[in-house]
């Protein structure tokens, strides 16, 4: 276990090494300045500006500074953005995202365990249909029609929800419940394969066999069981809640890293665009790196063959 | 046992003659005999939902094929002095298609405003530069196919070797091959979408090489590991004991065991594909102005809805008809080809 997570562990930093150097060379390759308007400074200026950014260097030792920068938390300076350091656009605007991705996977988990568990218990029923239907839509219809959509019908027919604001707890609902309908479908499809399994199993039969009654034992023998295999999907749901955070913050003017990215790329930010790549393959790569071990703990079967990942 | 044998009488008229015809018709079987594929089709049509998506994509499909030759008009093409026309079929008598709008709490004909000669009229109305939006709507949904199709290809052409010879190969070549897999794929697509764009401009052209770098990867997977199972088969043994080459193996045992695998995963990574080029339409790093993708028409009508609402609806129920179909023909192809998997 110790050398599985060593090796797991090697390969994140192979991996995040090889995203960091391959941004840093792309940027390099990139026609143009980063100075706005180059044609109007005198060649003294421009030297100045390169001194200053470290620029006159030789390419390849900007790239250790870049790398040893990396390490210290220095991610550069944006191009836009007032010239603030990417680092602090990055940590002034991490809370909302934090706080909408934690809601929607709570949601979104919670709200698929029992719509998944349900339709299992009451399979064949008009509640397994309805569950089913709705992890279908969930599954389809992509996060950014589901934010347009609950935008114009609770915010702006309904003006239940602020539109596009960014104050407070009431402001932050339908981008958790935009962002949570992917999770919810996913969660419930497995939830219930796994359920049903689990339900025609031996144990559940001497469960009830001894007398309990069926919540008892669905509450007691049959989640637990059903659980385990729930958490390897988190990987996959932590990448499109990633995703999804882009358009979702877009779509409702929220100040997240999400939305920074999004304005980044279409203004060709490079530094601050090569430093969220980086935080957020880390970040997806270190998520799926903890389901991994954690489902190696939880679940002691499971050989961990290392092929868990996903993209 | 003597006794017994002499109470029993037996005479001619005991037994029967079983004419020979009769015997091969107990043997035989009434239902007939289907192939592999014969079978999975028939299960496949008791699916309702995956028959009416089925219908449902072929139309789409026919469609998208005549928008290459045929649009109502050029969807690139501008008139600003018509632009934002609500939705008008022929005379404005259907609701929701009648070209008037709701403007200030008064109801007002956009078209007799905007002084369009009576003969013309846009089924999905104009955007904000005058484009027709069906016209537009059809070139994006074209586009869509476009990608899923493209996605189908990747998935062929590169996911299905790749895992049979990672299979079949076996030892150092697979550990390698499966190392090279799991760097690929512990890169988010997006960042993969992004460097690409470093790169390239924006457009078909990025999205595309993105694809074939990350898109075959779960089918790389998939077809592997079945590989890994079929390659102990003893009918695998036996062509290979006849000296048959590995190249033939896989072609004339491997692949068509796989074929189940192969379609099924391909009938995921479409849906897949086609949200992909949506989103980065949407968030406006795809497809480049002026030309239509369902992300863009989609992103374009979110700026407007509070106003122009029809021009978000359309491209937003067709990307979600589309996706919703495709899943829904793809669970049903796994259940038909699988019936293992269905409860």
């Amino acid at each position: 276990m110790g050398k599985y997570i060593l090796k797991r562990i090697g390969y994140m930093i192979l991996t995040l090494f090889i995203i960091a150097t391959a941004t840093f060379f792309l940027m390099k390759l990139m026609p143009g300045s980063p100075y706005a308007n180059q044609a109007k400074m005198s060649a003294e200026q421009i030297k100045i500006m390169n001194q200053q950014y470290g620029l006159d260097k030789p390419v390849f030792q900007q790239y250790i500074i870049y790398l040893v920068g990396l390490l210290h938390g220095d991610f550069g300076t944006s191009f836009q953005f007032n010239n603030q350091p990417v680092s602090y656009l990055i940590s002034s605007r991490i809370g909302p995202s934090m706080q909408i991705g934690v809601q929607a996977i709570i949601l979104g988990t919670v709200l698929g365990i029992l719509l998944g568990a349900i339709a299992a218990i009451r399979k064949n029923s008009w509640v397994d249909t309805v569950a089913t239907f709705f992890a279908i839509l969930g599954r389809s219809i992509p996060n950014f029609v589901f934010a347009v959509l609950l935008q114009f019908f609770l915010a702006f027919k309904l003006k239940i929800f602020p539109i596009a604001l960014w104050d407070g707890f009431s402001s932050s609902i339908l981008p958790t419940i935009a962002l949570a309908m992917a999770p919810l479908a996913t969660t419930a499809r497995f939830m219930r394969t796994e359920m049903v399994d689990v339900l025609n199993s031996d144990y559940i039969e001497l469960a009830r066999a001894k007398g309990n009654t069926p919540w008892q034992t669905v509450a007691k023998h049959a989640l637990r069981n059903s659980l385990i295999p729930v958490i390897t999907i988190i990987g996959p749901m932590a990448v499109d809640l990633m995703v999804g955070s882009m358009v979702v913050e877009n779509i409702f003017s929220i100040p997240g890293i999400g939305d920074q990215f999004v304005k980044s790329i279409t203004t060709n930010d490079y530094p601050t665009i090569m430093g969220l790549t980086l935080l957020y393959s880390f970040m997806l790569i270190v998520v799926i790196l903890v389901v991994d071990i954690l489902y190696g703990f939880i679940d002691p079967r499971i050989r961990l063959s290392g092929n868990e990942g996903s993209n | 046992m003597a006794d017994n044998s002499t109470d029993i009488k037996f005479n001619e008229n005991s037994f029967k003659k079983i004419e020979k015809h009769n015997v091969d018709e107990q043997e035989k079987i009434s239902a007939p005999s289907l192939t592999f594929f014969q079978d999975a089709v028939r299960r496949l049509k008791k699916n309702k939902a995956a028959v009416i998506s089925f219908w449902l994509l072929a139309l789409i499909v026919v469609f998208s094929i005549i928008s290459i030759w045929w649009t109502p008009s050029d969807p690139n093409a501008q008139h600003v002095a018509y632009a934002n026309l609500p939705p008008k079929i022929a005379n404005g008598q259907i609701p929701g298609f009648t070209g008037k709008a709701n403007v200030g709490g008064r109801i007002v004909d956009k078209y007799a405003q905007a002084k369009v000669p009576s003969g013309t009229y846009y089924v999905l109305g104009t955007d904000y530069l005058g484009r027709d939006l069906f016209s537009r709507l059809m070139k994006g949904i074209a586009l869509s196919l476009l990608i899923g199709f493209l996605a189908t290809l990747f998935d062929l052409v590169i996911g299905v070797p790749y895992g049979v010879v990672s299979g079949w190969k076996g030892g150092r070549v697979d550990t390698l091959m499966q190392r090279f897999i799991e760097i690929i794929s512990s890169i988010p697509n997006l960042v993969i979408v992004i460097l690409m764009l470093l790169l390239f401009t924006p457009g078909l052209g990025s999205i595309v090489v993105a694809m074939g770098i990350t898109g075959w990867i779960t089918m790389a997977r998939l077809v592997r590991a079945e590989t890994l199972t079929l390659k102990t088969q003893e009918y695998v043994l036996a062509a290979r004991t006849l000296g048959e080459s590995p190249f033939k193996i896989a072609i004339k045992h491997l692949v068509p065991n796989l074929s189940s695998t192969i379609i099924i995963q391909t009938m995921f990574s479409i849906p897949t594909a086609i949200f992909f080029e949506a989103f980065l339409s949407f968030i406006g790093i795809g497809i480049p102005a002026p030309n239509a993708s369902l992300g863009t028409l989609l992103s374009d009508g979110q700026k407007t809805f509070r106003f122009l609402p029809y021009q978000m609806w359309y491209p937003a129920a067709a990307i979600s008809i589309i996706m919703i179909a495709f899943n829904l023909l793809a669970d049903g192809l796994r259940d038909a080809f699988d019936p293992k998997t269905q409860e």
